[in-house]
C-alpha cells in the first residue's frame, strides 16, 4: 500500500504551522519557506502571533500560528486557507480549524490531546476530530513520544527534548512535499553554530518526522509536489517588512552620504525596526530609544537639524504623540522620516492586529496647514524601496515624510532578490553652496521646487536659527505678517506638490477592464491575486495600487476616469476612497471595506467583485 | 585668551519686559560663552517654548527654537547626531518641568553632554500668570485665585533623583556668579543642570526678592566653593555645620566654635546626600545655596554612543551595504 502513494503536482500550496507561543512554529514555518524559496518556488509568509505576553500553555489565548504560502510561480499573499494545518496541540487544533480548506491535511500530535490537553482546549468530549465535525485527512502522530524516543541516547533533559517537537512537524511536511531535507540541515547547523548538539538533535528529529512519513506514509492519499515555472536568477533572501524598512533606510543613508540615526519608543508592531538598526552600529547608524514617543520623534528632529538622515518608527498610537513634532519638522523644513507600522485602533485597539486606518492622520493629523508626502508599502519586500524613496523625497525636498506600512506587511515575508545599490537613484540633499555664505537665511529657496537650502550646523559663514514660530520668507525673522503667513503656507503646500512621483501603474486588463480595483499599501497582494484570478476566469479586471498618496501621481484623475466602474478596496471604512473623492472631481468609486485586523480574503474579494461587475 | 568677545555672540534686540531677569541672564551668557572661547558656529542655543525659550533669537549662533516642553529631546539628538557642537539648552519652570519633566530627568539620566539652563521665576510668564511647577503651596495666580492645593517642585531634588551628576545656582542679576556657574557648567562633560533664579517683575514681582539684590545676598545666600569652608554673611561670620543627619548654622567665636569647625565643600564627592541637603537649604533659617553645588564626573551619552559605534565596527566584518546584505541566509537561483 505504501508504494501507492500518489504524488500530485500543484501551483500553489498554503501551509500553517501552529502550536504553543513556545513551540517554535515560526522557526517550523521560516525552514519550510527558505526551502522552498531554494528550489526556486515563489514565497509568502506570516505569522499570526497571540496578543497575550505568555498565555498559559496549552491554552486557547496562548496559540501562535505561522502560516508560509509557496507557489510554481510568484506569490502575492500567505494565503487564504491552508492545504496542510499542522496543529501541536489540542487548543491549536481548536483555534486554528478555521483557516482549515475542506480538502486539507490536518497534522496532530496526539500525545498533546490528552484530557487535560483536551480540557484547556475548552473540548466536552473525548474525540475532538468529531466534536469539531472535522471531515478532512487527519495525520495523528504520536510525536512527543517519537521524538523522546529519537533523543533517548542524545542524554538531553526532558525539556530540551521537547523543543525540538517543531522540527519532526517540519520533517512530516518535508516528507509531504517532497523536499530535500540537507537546505534544512544546513540551515540549523548555521542558526545553532554556536550549539552543535542542539543543530544534530534538531536535524536528527527533522529526518525521523520525514522517515515517520515515508515509511507509514500516515494517513495521507498522496504527497504533493510545487515545480519551480519561472526562475529569476539571482540571489535572494528571505526579508520581513520591518526588516526591508530598516535596509531601506541604512540603504538611503549610505547613497546620501550621511549617518542614520533612529529615535525612537517601543511600539508593537514596530520595535523590530528599532532592533534592527540597533544591531548595525558597524554602519554608523545611531539609535536613541527614548523616554517616550514625543521624544522619539524630537530626538529626530534635533539629529536632523544637526545633519542626520533622521528617523523615527512606530505605529498609530506613537504617531499621535508626535504629531507636534512631525509639525515642527514641517514649519523647521528639516527632512525627516515617520515610519508607521499601522495596527488596529483607535486608541490601543489591537496591537498585533493590521489595518490602514492611519491613512487620513497620516495627510492631515496634525494641526495647521501642514503638508506632508506620505507613501505606503505594498509588501514585505516593497518596504525597501519604499523606505529608501521616503528618505530620498525627505533629504532632497526638506521635508518630513509619513511612511505607512502596516502589521501584515511588517511582519510577513517573501523572498528577496538582493539589490544593487547603485541601481537605486542618488540621493543629493540640497546643500548650500559657498558663495551663499554670509548671506544665507533659512528660508532662502530653489524656485523651481521651492525647496529651501541645508545648512548643517559647524559651518562658518551659516549661522541661522530655526523654530517653530512662523517666519519672514526672506530674512528667516519671526514674522506674524498676515501676507508672510499665507505666503510662507503656499510655499510650503507648493513645495510638497512639487515633488515629482511616478504615475499609478495599472495591471491587468489595462485597455479593456470592466472593473478598475483601486487600493493602496499592504493590501495589493490580494488585491493582485483577487484580480489575476479573475481574469483567469474570463473577467476583465484590471487593478491600480498606490503607493505615493501625497501627492498623488499625476495620472490618477485619468486613470480613475477611465473604466466604467471602479471600486476602492481598503481595510479601513473608506479613507482612501473619500480621499480621492477629495482629489477628483466626479469620482464616485465603489467601496470594499474590511476592518477587521486580518489580511483580506482572496476568494472574498472576487465575490464581491464579481457581484460589482454584474450590477 | 578666548578670541571672541560677548558681542560675536549678540544678535537683535531682545523683546522681554524692562527689567526681566532674562535680560539680565542673556549678557551673562554672552560673556560667558566669550569668555569659554568656543566659535559661534560651533555653537547650538536650543530652546522650548516660553519667556526664556525666546532666548535663541539674541544668539550669533545656531540656533532652534523648538515645541513647548521637548528643548532637552531635541538638543539629544542634537548632540548625538553631531557631538562636537557645544549645546545649551534653554528652559523655564513650566517648560522644562511640567510639559517636559519628562525629557529633563530623562536627559539628566542619560548624562547627555548639554548645558541645561533652567530660568525659574516660578510662574508661566508668556500665558499671563498662571502657576508653575516651582510656584510655592498656597500661590495665588490667574489659575489659583484662591491659592495652590499642591506642593512644588525643587529643581535640584529632580535633578539628584535623576541621578545628576551637576548642579549649579545663580540669580540673573549676579553676573559674575552666573557667568561663573555657566562656564563651569560648559567644563562639565556630561548633563549639567544650572537653575537661574530670576524675577517676572509682572506677573510674581518678588518671587526670589531675599537673594536678588547683592545686600540680600550677602545676608542670605550663601557661594559654594569647592574646597572651601562654607562661610557666609555680610562679614562671613556665619557658617554651616553638619549636626545628626542635617546642618546647622552658626556664629563663628560663638560657644568656641572656629572655622575649622565649619563644613569644607565637596562638589566632586559622588555621594550626593549632603549637596542635596545644601541644595535644599531656604530662609529664613538657613542660607540659599548658589555656585556649583554637585560637579561629578561620569561617562557621558553621546560620548559611550560614539565609543560602542567604533568598537563594534572594529568587530563586525561589514561596513557597508553590500557587506551587511551578504551576512544573511542567502539562495541563489540559476
Amino acid at each position: 500500500m505504501a508504494e501507492q502513494t500518489k504524488v500530485m503536482a500543484l501551483e500553489k500550496v498554503v501551509i500553517r504551522f501552529s502550536g504553543d507561543s513556545g513551540d517554535g512554529m515560526q522557526l517550523a514555518g521560516n525552514i519550510f519557506s527558505t526551502i522552498s524559496a531554494t528550489v526556486g518556488n515563489g514565497i509568502s509568509t506570516f505569522p499570526d502571533y497571540p496578543a497575550d505576553i505568555r498565555a498559559p500553555q496549552g491554552s486557547l489565548t496562548g496559540v501562535s500560528g505561522f502560516q508560509v504560502h509557496i507557489g510554481a510561480d510568484k506569490v502575492f499573499t500567505p494565503g487564504d486557507k491552508c492545504d496542510v494545518l499542522v496543529a501541536m496541540n489540542a487548543a491549536a487544533l481548536k483555534m486554528q480549524y478555521k483557516f482549515a480548506k475542506s480538502t486539507a491535511c490536518i497534522i496532530i500530535d496526539t500525545d498533546c490531546f490528552q484530557k487535560a490537553d483536551l480540557e484547556k482546549a475548552a473540548f466536552k468530549t473525548d474525540n475532538p476530530i468529531e466534536e469539531m465535525g472535522i471531515k478532512q485527512d487527519v495525520i495523528a502522530a504520536p510525536i512527543t513520544q517519537m521524538v523522546k524516543d529519537c533523543l533517548a541516547e542524545t542524554g538531553m533533559d526532558n525539556k530540551s527534548m521537547l523543543k525540538c517537537r517543531n522540527m519532526f512537524a517540519l520533517g512530516l511536511v518535508c516528507w509531504l512535499f517532497n523536499r530535500d531535507l540537507s537546505i534544512a540541515e544546513n540551515f540549523l547547523r548555521e542558526k545553532f553554530a554556536k550549539k552543535p548538539a542542539v543543530a544534530e538533535a534538531n536535524i536528527k528529529v527533522i529526518h525521523a518526522g520525514y522517515d515517520y512519513g515515508h515509511n507509514t506514509h500516515a494517513s495521507a492519499n498522496h504527497t504533493y509536489k510545487v515545480e519551480t515555472k519561472v526562475k529569476v536568477p539571482g540571489k535572494y533572501m528571505d526579508i520581513s517588512g520591518n526588516k526591508a524598512t530598516a535596509y531601506g533606510l541604512i540603504a538611503a543613508a549610505e547613497n546620501a552620504g550621511l549617518r542614520l540615526f533612529l529615535g525612537s519608543y517601543p511600539i508593537t508592531p514596530a520595535t523590530d525596526i528599532l532592533h534592527e538598526l540597533s544591531k548595525h552600529k558597524s554602519l554608523g547608524v545611531m539609535t536613541v530609544q527614548c523616554e517616550d514617543e514625543i521624544s522619539g520623534c524630537a530626538t529626530a528632529v534635533g539629529a536632523s537639524f544637526a545633519g542626520a538622515l533622521a528617523v523615527t518608527s512606530t505605529s498609530g498610537p506613537g504617531v499621535c504623540l508626535k504629531s507636534e513634532a512631525m509639525n515642527l519638522a514641517v514649519i523647521t523644513e528639516l527632512p525627516l522620516v515617520v515610519v508607521n507600522v499601522q495596527r488596529g485602533g483607535p486608541s490601543t485597539g489591537l496591537p498585533t492586529k493590521s489595518e490602514q486606518t492611519d491613512l487620513l492622520q497620516a495627510l492631515f493629523g496634525r494641526n495647521g496647514e501642514s503638508p506632508m508626502p506620505v507613501l505606503a508599502a505594498a509588501s514585505p519586500t516593497h518596504c525597501f524601496d519604499a523606505a529608501y524613496e521616503a528618505c530620498k523625497i525627505a533629504l532632497e525636498h526638506m521635508t518630513p515624510v509619513v511612511l505607512l506600512t502596516d502589521a501584515f506587511v511588517a511582519n510577513g515575508s517573501g523572498a528577496w532578490k538582493l539589490p544593487e545599490l547603485s541601481d537605486y537613484p542618488a540621493i543629493n540633499p540640497p546643500y548650500v553652496t559657498p558663495e551663499m555664505k554670509e548671506n544665507y537665511t533659512p528660508y532662502q529657496r530653489n524656485p523651481e521646487t521651492d525647496v529651501r537650502y541645508w545648512a548643517i550646523p559647524g559651518q562658518e559663514g551659516f549661522m541661522h536659527i530655526l523654530g517653530g514660530l512662523e517666519k519672514d520668507s526672506n530674512t528667516g525673522a519671526i514674522s506674524t505678517d498676515s501676507d508672510n503667513h499665507d505666503l510662507m503656507c503656499r510655499l510650503r503646500a507648493a513645495k510638497v506638490a512639487k515633488i515629482p512621483v511616478p504615475d499609478v501603474k495599472v495591471e491587468g486588463c489595462v485597455d479593456d477592464a470592466d472593473l478598475l480595483i483601486v487600493g493602496f499599501g499592504g493590501t495589493y497582494g490580494h488585491l493582485y491575486s483577487a484580480m489575476e484570478e479573475m481574469n483567469a476566469a474570463g473577467r476583465k479586471v484590471a487593478l491600480a495600487h498606490f503607493v505615493n498618496l501625497n501627492p498623488l501621481p499625476a495620472n490618477t484623475a485619468e486613470v480613475l476616469s477611465r473604466y466604467k466602474k471602479v471600486v476602492v478596496a481598503e481595510q479601513n471604512l473608506g479613507q482612501f476612497a473619500g480621499y480621492l473623492r477629495m482629489k477628483v472631481d466626479g469620482f464616485v468609486p465603489y467601496q470594499y471595506n474590511e476592518v477587521k485586523g486580518q489580511p483580506f480574503v482572496v476568494s472574498e474579494l472576487v465575490d464581491t467583485f464579481t457581484e460589482i461587475i454584474n450590477k | 585668551m578666548s578670541e571672541y568677545t560677548a558681542k560675536d555672540f549678540k544678535k537683535g534686540q531682545p523683546r522681554w519686559c524692562p527689567g526681566c531677569g532674562d535680560h539680565f541672564f542673556l549678557a551673562s551668557l554672552h560673556k560667558a560663552m566669550a569668555e569659554l572661547g568656543v566659535a559661534p558656529h560651533d555653537t547650538a542655543v536650543i530652546s522650548g517654548i516660553g519667556c526664556s525659550s525666546r532666548l535663541p533669537y539674541y544668539m550669533n549662533t545656531y540656533a532652534m527654537q523648538t515645541i513647548h516642553g521637548r528643548a532637552a529631546a531635541v538638543s539629544t539628538g542634537f548632540k548625538v547626531a553631531n557631538p562636537k557642537m557645544t549645546v545649551w539648552q534653554i528652559s523655564g519652570d513650566g517648560d522644562g518641568l511640567a510639559i517636559g519633566g519628562n525629557h529633563f530627568i530623562h536627559a539628566v539620566r542619560r548624562n547627555i553632554d548639554l548645558n541645561m539652563i533652567l530660568l525659574n521665576n516660578r510662574i508661566y510668564g508668556l500665558t499671563k500668570g498662571q502657576y508653575s511647577p516651582t510656584s510655592p503651596r498656597g500661590f495665588v495666580s490667574k489659575s489659583s485665585p484662591y491659592g495652590t492645593v499642591e506642593d512644588p517642585f525643587c529643581p535640584a531634588e529632580l535633578c539628584f533623583g535623576a541621578r545628576g551628576r551637576f548642579f549649579a545656582r545663580a540669580v540673573a542679576t549676579d553676573a559674575p556668579g552666573t557667568v561663573a556657574v555657566l562656564k563651569a557648567a560648559a567644563v562639565h562633560k556630561g548633563a549639567s543642570v544650572c537653575e537661574i533664579l530670576q524675577n517676572c517683575v509682572i506677573f510674581n514681582d518678588g518671587t526670589h526678592a531675599s537673594v536678588y539684590s547683592k545686600e540680600g545676598r550677602a545676608r542670605n545666600a550663601i557661594y559654594l566653593e569647592h574646597g572651601k569652608p562654607m562661610l557666609f554673611g555680610e562679614n562671613k561670620e556665619f557658617g554651616l555645620m553638619q549636626e545628626g543627619f542635617g546642618l546647622k548654622v552658626v556664629k563663628l567665636d560663638e560657644n568656641g566654635i572656629t572655622e575649622k569647625d565649619i563644613l569644607i565643600h565637596d562638589a566632586h564627592c559622588l555621594d550626593n546626600t549632603l549637596q542635596l541637603k545644601l541644595a535644599l537649604m531656604e530662609g529664613p533659617d538657613f542660607p540659599i545655596a548658589l555656585g556649583v553645588i554637585r560637579d561629578v564626573e561620569a561617562p557621558t551619552y553621546e560620548e559611550e554612543v560614539h565609543k560602542q559605534l567604533d568598537e563594534v565596527a572594529g568587530k563586525k566584518k561589514y561596513r557597508n551595504f553590500r557587506e551587511l546584505l551578504v551576512t544573511n541566509d542567502i539562495w541563489e537561483v540559476k
